[in-house]
């Protein structure tokens, strides 16, 4: 990447960098201590490698914009500027948890900073995104609403469909595509006919863009034109974020036993750590030293410390929380 | 002679599966997971390496989709299996099973077969809250037009998906996760259980309990212990919901007077509802006590250990509800 054409203070690779590092060091001690303790139950599916996607897009959105999410969640919830000890909480159990404890890792919302909620039905929450920029068109408001979803979510028809709706009406919505390049246990070649994702937006004649989803230069950059686009009343754009998971689909293991995938191409993958790759630039730009880079890798760890005491102190809920909730009455 | 051997409710599947892909052309597995090895237990193991990617499909995350393809393919003269690993992704089926697969037969006054099994698995439990437990049983039952079974044994297991397989209409085959390790005897040729028979799990005078798949399990711990305090409980599984067996639970309410169904899906209008209602109406004049239920309370499942724990059933909460039973002074 040519440094000249980085367009972009200071302080905002900053503010890029400590949220994909508050991320990766979050989800690395749950990995922690899923490994080692019977803490959280709930299942996890880690966001580490992906950083910069979450990262990247949040960045270019106003907090009270709208951010739906996935089975995969922690990272965008992190990143729209959820509250991590009540994320840890949840992951707990806990009644302190941002779903009070409800619905575990794969169902995380955060109200406050428009983070609207993940579902761990695969490309559930797309139509929803869909209608929240549908909402917001009807009311002039400028705000925009984003889907995150994987490359599975694109198997299923309501993604299609929600196209549709979205390029039809010209709604202010940002379909973002989390290429990881795996569906569960299978590749994306033996689910899609036509691999290139971003190449389905040309269909419903909206504009369609592949990045790289782990440069979060990029995916902030293609973001923040989409958005543009979106809050002037043109419409939808779906983004494409090439990019890998480190663990497997589920879990803090690498799944390379499992005859899934190879360890060259997670070793590959590595080597493109999105964090690294920030951290470099911001040295090369003088804008990182290494004794700032000590000092953010330390405050994070101690808020992620103090996420885990907050969760373990936190009480479960009480046995009548089953019953509450259901409805508004 | 038949040759019996000791498996896994999830080896007795596997078992069928080879035994049937194996034995009929017209037989394909269909679903997500196939190849996998975790994403439906163990059940499909070696069968990719066996038969193959023509007859073992691993599909993309379509399950509407998928699910009117293996109805197409079964109006064609296959036999398909389809598997949804979860039934909580039947959601997204639901209109190519209830609108579709239901009603092909009748709608078109009887010129088609759906010979189609579809295999949904329940597997709740571990903090995977709402969208990841559910028994959908009762949805399906309340549906006109298929043949519902819930094995709860490793012999069940095999031989209902047999008859599953070789009946000419669509049928449902809902086991849960919870029975995978279950152990028991299974005969190693292929064999039938016959679809609609309900079965005497354990014999007793005092309190029938009827029960739907893994609940049979709990129901016979609850009875091992109530036996201890002097009751004697009659087990029933029900192991076929549609149709349903309805003389083998009358009959034992004629000779215990007392009944409790338990069923692992959400109570209104649930199996517990149904079965209650043929058994007040039915068997009204045996019973010498009120017919109850236990079912889990109608709220979606929660994430919290501490709240799964009061959500589900379990064979404390069987025997808290028979002794109230008991306690009754009808
Ligand atoms: C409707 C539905 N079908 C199947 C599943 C099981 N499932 C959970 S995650 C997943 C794969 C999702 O892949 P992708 O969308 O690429 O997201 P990733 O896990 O790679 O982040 C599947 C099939 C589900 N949760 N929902
Ligand atoms: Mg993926």
């Amino acid at each position: 990447m040519k440094i000249s054409s980085i367009n972009i203070s200071s302080e905002i690779l900053h503010k890029m960098y400590v949220t994909m590092l508050r991320i990766r060091l979050f989800e690395e001690k749950v990995a922690d201590i899923l490994s080692n303790s019977k803490e959280i139950i709930c299942p996890c599916h880690l966001y580490i490698g992906q950083e910069a996607v979450a990262t990247g897009v949040c960045m270019a959105l106003n907090k009270d914009d709208y951010v739906f999410s996935t089975h995969r969640s922690h990272g965008h919830y992190l990143a729209k500027g959820g509250d991590m000890k009540r994320l840890m909480a949840e992951l707990y159990g806990k009644e302190t948890g941002c779903s009070k404890g409800k619905g575990g890792s794969m169902h995380v919302a955060f109200k406050d900073v428009g983070f609207m909620g993940s579902s761990a039905i695969v490309a559930g929450t797309i139509p929803l995104a869909v209608g929240a920029a549908f909402a917001f068109s009807i009311q002039g408001s400028k705000r925009v609403s984003v889907a995150f979803f994987g490359d599975g979510a694109t198997h299923e028809g309501t993604f299609y469909e929600s196209l549709n709706f979205a390029s039809l009406k010209k709604l202010p919505v940002i379909f973002v595509c989390e290429n990881n390049q795996y569906s569960t246990h299978m590749p994306i070649s033996a689910s899609l006919a036509d691999v290139r994702i971003y190449k389905k937006a040309g269909i419903f004649k909206m504009p369609g863009i592949r990045v790289d989803g782990n440069d979060v230069i990029k995916v902030f950059e293609v973001t923040r034109k989409a958005v543009e686009e979106a809050r002037k009343g043109n419409g939808p754009t779906l983004i494409e974020c090439l990019t890998y998971r480190w663990r497997g689909h589920v879990g803090p293991s690498y799944d390379l036993d499992k005859g899934l995938r190879s360890k060259e191409e997670l070793d590959y993958w590595m080597r493109r750590c999105p964090i690294k790759r920030l951290e470099r630039l911001m040295f090369k730009l003088g804008c990182l030293t290494k004794d700032q880079k000590d000092q953010i890798y330390e405050n994070v760890k101690k808020e992620v410390e103090e996420a885990v005491i907050f969760a373990k102190e936190s009480p479960y809920p009480k046995e009548d929380e089953l019953y509450k909730d259901l409805l508004n009455d | 002679m038949i040759k019996m051997r000791r498996l896994l409710y999830h080896q007795a599947i596997n078992e069928a599966l080879h035994q049937l892909i194996e034995r009929d052309p017209r037989v394909f597995l269909i679903g997500q997971g196939v190849t996998s090895p975790w994403y439906v237990g163990r059940t499909t193991v070696g069968l990719i390496h066996r038969f193959g990617p023509k007859r073992i499909i691993d599909t993309p995350v379509s399950e509407n989709s998928i699910t009117g393809i293996a109805i197409g393919a079964a109006l064609a003269g296959m036999r398909p299996i389809l598997v949804h690993p979860r039934m909580d992704f039947m959601y997204y089926a639901m209109d190519q099973l209830a609108n579709h697969a239901a009603t092909w037969r009748y709608m078109f006054g009887n010129q088609f077969s759906i010979p189609l099994t579809i295999w949904g698995i329940v597997n709740r439990g571990g903090g995977q809250a709402a969208q990841h437990s559910q028994s959908l049983q009762a949805i399906f039952m309340h549906i006109p037009g298929f043949k519902i079974v819930m094995p709860s044994t490793p012999y069940d297991a095999k031989g209902l998906l047999v008859s599953a397989v070789e009946d000419n209409n669509p049928v449902l085959y809902i086991d849960d996760r919870w029975l995978y390790n279950c152990e028991g005897e299974v005969p190693e040729d292929l064999y039938k259980v016959p679809i609609g028979k309900g079965i005497v799990r354990r014999e007793g005078k005092d309190v029938t309990l009827a029960a739907t798949s893994y609940m049979v399990v709990e129901a016979l711990k609850a009875a091992k212990v109530l036996e201890g305090e002097g009751i004697d409980i009659e087990v029933i599984d029900i192991r076929s919901l549609k149709p349903l067996d309805k003389e083998i639970l009358i009959n034992s309410v004629k000779k215990t007077g007392r009944f409790i169904i338990v069923d692992g899906g959400w109570r209104t209008c649930g199996v517990s509802a149904e079965i209650l209602s043929i058994i007040t109406t039915e068997a009204y004049d045996y019973l010498k006590a009120p017919a109850l239920r236990l079912a889990l309370p109608d709220v979606p499942a929660p994430a919290s250990p501490a709240l799964e724990k009061v959500y589900y059933l379990n064979s404390e909460k069987i025997i808290v509800k028979v002794r109230e039973l008991m306690s009754d002074k009808n």
